[in-house]
């Protein structure tokens, strides 16, 4: 096996298997967000966040998705590195513009936009919640915990700025998702003539999803309040 | 057929040898006909340096009808030119326009170094298949040929990945200078019948090691190496390598 | 002649190769290391060779010019390989496999070679199937046949369009198997320049580097050329650009005799020639032939119509279109060996029923797309479909297609005894290098299972019986041994010969000239006062060769006008032999159409009381005419017949 790891397909492969744990993980992730747009006394939001916060398999699950994160960063990089190293005299002339994506071709600078802007995300939200710089809220249970509702509400209402950037940031994120999704599969060989429509088509759909679903909480709030 | 003359320059890399930096020099070819063939416009302009008493361009060529996977020439930044399913030797000077600038670069990989002018040295691929791309069988072990039935979806499978040529325009046009398709090709024939079955995981374990080895990148599924493919090998191939790499890692 | 030992074991024709295997001299495994073996060319006769003499134990040097074993030029053959099966259950058998064969060669072929190919064929089929070949399947897991010119029974095998591909690809990884153990060393880009022969054996060959120049030598117990033909001596050919004659021709300058070097086939479907500045010819597969159908114009005033422009071929109805084939040759109709079709198109263009620009004729799939649908056409020949459609611009399913005859292999070759051993004692020859086993004409998909006949089962046996008593002789230092030594120097000087020329025509101009002239007088239709002619504007152009021959560059780096003027040089010298041949064989036969030599109906007319012999020229010195022996050719297992493909 050792010499799978260092393997460009091995490589290849745990940068594929992190992104599916991720794409999984950005699904759930913009289930629970999309609850943001039906209840805007926040309620509903703010108990799926604390379900998701207190729940201990999340608790499980949220450092295994920090190392994931890493892991898909840190494989991306390394075999992109390498990548780059395998043409040392360029084309003075190079049309890909027939044979292949803008996106697919340029998955490392979507992905350190993408990363960027996860960075962006993570001082916005996570951090506030996680290291208690939001006001506490009570309802009818009287289980006492974050109003992240209002945190996101308050930023999105008030900051076209940060509007804009989250649109960007969905849009970015779903092409970053169109190639990968496909492209994972791909790499840890499920896929042949027949299955590869069919994923290139769900991965467009899920891209899709990503894209629109994450870019219109912050413009529901913008346009509605 | 519309026949007709056309008036072109040629912006093409020059380079004495493996140690020269090399240049682009400019050349104008005048008269060429639209039917005739890329290297035969490449054979008039060599025939005109000829009469100059320069050297030609060296490029490398042989069967000129598409099939023995010499030619090569990445022409106006794609590989084998402006057309699909066809090597530089196929294509016509009917997908030029009077006037145009054509540029001519050797295809350029890490895994394929320049010899001279547009010819380089692909003897990597011959070096990937020494390890492994083959079934062991000697001549004269052989059964009868019907002693074992294969699908016909297999066989016909196995031939769409046989059909590769080894031009290595799927290196040449990867953004990672991957010989992914070309290892996958014959992993997937051989993998695809029982024949080759037998030693699949020794065969893509030593393979892989192999291009690894010899300096071409990883697959990055971006698809271009499918399109720019003169015989249109399918990706499902590279799927398959994958496959069959992780399998073979796993059991073997 | 006493000088051409054929050395046929005697007995019955069925019986003569097992006999000669079991009685033949072997050397053990422990003497077969200390051998070494030289293979010159990796095509399917190459290859297969040189992978199974290393599989054996030899030690085996091979070498090619091209970047890599996988490029040569049996890459090309499209059509199939045939072999005596009998899996359609149609009657096929080793004998009908081998009597077509001797038919279709017009019984200018050895007897006893020709059955052993149709032998060995069906193990040539195992052998590919099992290195992974992927031939064309029926649904239920078998292998599926096709048929082609010549034979009446389905026969043949197929990969697609690209079966000498696929059989090359299998041949050359069994040898990429042997390079990886180390048993076979693999020169890339390496030219053979000349044999070296020690005491009257062949024991090496010199060869040039083909990145730097450097002139080398190497030593072999025996030395195998496996360099294919020299169909490139016209110029415009089917051939690869770097196809050339020069192992052979060298070979024959230091002893090895050269057989019927005037029998060259003539592809008839072809892609007709286009223009001045045409490099290559391109085939159309034989294959096509199953379904298409070829025609002319009856009336002369279409045929004009058409070649003005003012009129498409498919505005022609239906009773005015001349099937000739079909007309002339009932029984075979379209599928008519390749000599027949290519000279009966020759004929109409001639009489003024030529398509395009005069110098072509049909190929239509209308009937067949009617009858079968376009997606079965589709499937049997779409790759050739599209190939001619890249080239010509046109669609040939709803236009026809326009062929022509055009040069595409040589049944001539060095003369080579049963064992495929040259006169040269030690040089063995295989594949279309050497004359043996087509006669006058090859039949189609016969090339590659000559070819693999000769690589995997026919010289792994015999070289043996020629090594058996050499396993006493040391390895020879080509550094030290001044046979080596002054054969490279004789290479050296001829190469400097050239590059001192520096006049100012080039190469490829020169070598077109010859083309011409080739074509014009030794092509599909020869007679005497052509030949006459031919011979003396040839040696005018050899004399005109080394005076104004222009090679840039240096002889001691990459130089590709310095490699295709050593081809071209031999090249003139050969084409002058193949005009003595054509103009000694005073007969029609295969593809030697002598047109003193015909039949009222304009059919070939064989004249076997004088001429059936193989015709064997000795090399006798520079400028000096070669001296013909005559191997006679007896039929025993066979009944001489006017080969007819009418009924």
């Amino acid at each position: 096996m050792g010499r799978f790891y260092n393997s460009s397909i091995g490589k290849k492969f745990f940068v594929s298997i992190t992104g599916l744990f991720l794409m999984a993980f950005l699904l759930v992730h913009l289930g629970v967000n999309s609850l943001l747009m039906f209840d805007d006394t926040g309620e509903l939001f703010n108990q799926a966040a604390h379900f998701m916060g207190s729940n201990p398999i999340m608790k499980v699950i949220e450092p295994i998705l920090g190392i994931g994160f890493i892991l898909h960063i840190v494989y991306a990089l390394i075999v992109q590195i390498v990548n780059w190293t395998k043409r040392p005299v360029k084309y003075s002339k190079w049309d890909q513009k027939e044979s292949s994506s803008w996106a697919s071709r340029n998955m490392i600078y979507l992905g350190a936009i993408v990363l960027i802007f996860l960075g962006i995300h993570l001082v916005n939200f996570f951090f506030k919640i996680k290291f208690g710089t939001v006001a506490p809220i009570t309802y009818a249970d009287g289980v006492k915990m974050h109003n992240s509702y209002a945190l996101v509400a308050e930023l999105f209402k008030n900051c076209t700025a940060i509007d804009v950037l989250y649109v960007l940031g969905g849009i970015f994120l779903g092409l970053h998702l169109n190639h990968g999704f496909w492209s994972a599969f791909q790499t840890i060989g499920w896929s042949n003539n027949d299955w590869r429509k069919k994923l290139e088509l769900v991965g467009s759909i899920y891209a899709l999803i990503i894209a629109i679903g994450f870019s219109i909480i912050p413009l529901y709030f913008l346009i509605k309040f | 057929m519309s026949d007709k003359n056309i008036n072109i320059k040629v912006k093409v890399w020059r380079q004495v040898d493996a140690n020269d930096k090399g240049r682009f020099e400019t050349y104008e070819v005048n008269n060429v006909s639209t039917d005739s063939s890329f290297l035969e416009m490449m054979d008039v302009m060599n025939e005109s340096l000829v009469q100059q008493g320069k050297e030609p361009v060296a490029f490398d060529h042989d069967c000129r009808e598409g099939i023995c996977g010499m030619c090569s020439l990445f022409i106006n930044g794609r590989a084998h030119g402006p057309d699909t399913l066809i090597t530089t030797c196929q294509l016509h000077m009917r997908k030029f326009k009077d006037s145009q600038t054509i540029t001519v670069e050797p295809w350029r990989a890490k895994g394929f170094p320049v010899i001279k002018d547009l010819i380089v040295d692909r003897t990597a691929f011959d070096k990937i298949l020494h390890a492994g791309g083959f079934v062991s069988v000697n001549t004269g072990n052989a059964p009868d040929a019907n002693a074992i039935p294969i699908s016909k979806p297999a066989a016909d499978e196995a031939m769409d990945a046989a059909s590769c040529i080894g031009c290595g325009a799927c290196v040449a046009t990867c953004k990672n200078s991957s010989a992914m398709l070309f290892v996958a090709a014959k992993v997937s024939q051989l993998a695809l019948l029982p024949q080759g079955k037998i030693e699949a995981a020794r065969r893509a374990k030593a393979m892989v090691a192999k291009m690894d080895d010899l300096g071409f990148g990883s697959c990055s599924n971006t698809g271009a190496c499918e399109m720019e493919c003169p015989k249109g090998i399918s990706l499902s191939n590279i799927a398959r390598l994958n496959r069959e790499y992780l399998v073979a890692n796993v059991t073997d | 002649m006493a000088i051409l030992n054929s050395k046929i074991p005697e007995g019955p024709v069925h019986l003569k190769w097992s006999k000669y295997k079991e009685t033949q001299n072997l050397v053990n495994p422990a003497n077969k290391r200390k051998l070494d073996i030289i293979v010159v060319g990796t095509g399917l006769a190459g290859a297969s060779a040189a992978a199974s003499f290393a599989e054996m134990g030899f030690k085996v040097k091979a070498f090619c010019y091209q970047d890599s074993p996988r490029r040569a030029h049996s890459i090309a053959a499209q059509g199939g390989i045939n072999a005596a099966k009998n899996y359609p259950n149609d009657g096929d058998s080793i004998y009908r496999l081998f009597y077509d064969t001797v038919k279709g060669g017009d019984y200018r072929a050895r007897e006893s070679n020709v059955y052993r190919l149709a032998e060995v064929s069906n193990a040539i089929i195992d052998q590919a199937v099992a290195q992974g070949v992927p031939f064309a399947r029926e649904y239920g897991g078998y292998l599926s046949n096709r048929s082609f010119g010549g034979a009446q029974v389905s026969r043949t095998f197929y990969a697609k369009g690209q079966t000498g591909q696929q059989l090359l690809l299998g041949a050359y990884s069994s040898l990429n198997r042997q390079i990886g153990l180390g048993t076979v060393e693999m020169y890339n880009r390496t030219e053979m320049m000349d044999v070296v022969i020690v005491d009257g054996r062949a024991r090496g060959i010199v060869t040039r580097n083909m990145l730097n120049g450097k002139i080398e030598s190497h030593f072999g117990h025996a030395v195998v050329l496996a360099t294919g033909g020299y169909g490139n001596v016209f110029f415009l050919s089917t051939n690869a650009m770097g196809s050339n004659g020069s192992a052979i021709w060298k070979a024959y300058k230091k002893g090895a005799m050269f057989s019927n070097p005037a029998f060259v086939q003539i592809h008839p479907t072809c892609i007709p020639v286009h223009g001045e500045f045409q490099s290559k010819l391109t085939l159309m597969s034989e294959s096509l032939r199953n379904d298409g159908r070829i025609w002319v114009p009856k009336k002369k005033e279409d045929a004009e119509a058409i070649r003005a422009g003012k009129m498409k071929p498919t505005q022609i109805a239906e009773e005015d279109r001349d099937y000739y084939l079909e007309r002339r040759y009932p029984a075979f109709g379209n599928l008519v060996p390749r000599d027949v079709a290519s000279r009966a198109a020759k004929e109409r263009c001639d009489a003024g029923y030529g398509v395009g620009s005069g110098q072509a004729v049909y190929l239509d799939f209308k009937t067949a797309i009617e009858r079968l649908g376009q997606k079965v056409i589709e499937d049997r020949y779409g790759n050739l479909f599209q190939m001619y459609e890249k080239i010509v611009d046109e669609n040939p399913y709803l236009t026809p297609m326009m062929i022509y005859p055009a040069i595409h292999y040589t049944m001539g070759g060095l003369w080579v005894d049963y064992e495929l051993q040259s006169t040269v004692p030690g040089l063995f020859v295989a594949g279309e290098a050497n004359f043996s086993d087509h006669g006058a004409n090859r039949l189609g998909a016969s090339a590659l299972m000559q070819g693999l006949a000769d690589g995997y089962f026919v010289l792994p046996y015999t070289i043996q019986n020629y090594l058996a008593d050499q396993i006493g002789v040391a390895r020879m230092k080509p550094q030290e041994h001044a046979a080596f030594k002054q054969a490279e120097e004789e290479v050296r000087t001829f190469i400097n010969k050239m590059m001192s020329v520096k006049g100012n025509e080039s190469v490829d101009s020169l070598h077109k000239r010859l083309g011409k002239i080739m074509w014009d007088y030794v092509g599909m239709a020869r007679n005497k006062e052509g030949l006459e002619l031919a011979i003396k504007e040839i040696q005018k152009l050899k004399k005109e060769f080394w005076e104004k021959v222009r090679i840039p560059g240096k002889a001691d780096s990459l130089n590709t006008e310095l490699e295709k003027a050593n081809r071209v040089a031999d090249f003139l010298e050969l084409g002058e032999l193949m005009a003595r041949d054509a103009l000694m064989r005073e007969e029609s036969c295969g593809g030697h159409f002598r047109e003193e030599h015909q039949t009222p109906e304009g059919e070939a007319l064989r004249h076997d009381e004088q001429f059936m012999f193989v015709g064997t020229w000795e090399y006798k010195g520079e400028n000096q005419e070669a001296m013909l022996h005559k191997e006679g050719l007896k039929y025993e297992a066979i009944e001489v017949k006017v080969r007819n493909y009418k009924k």
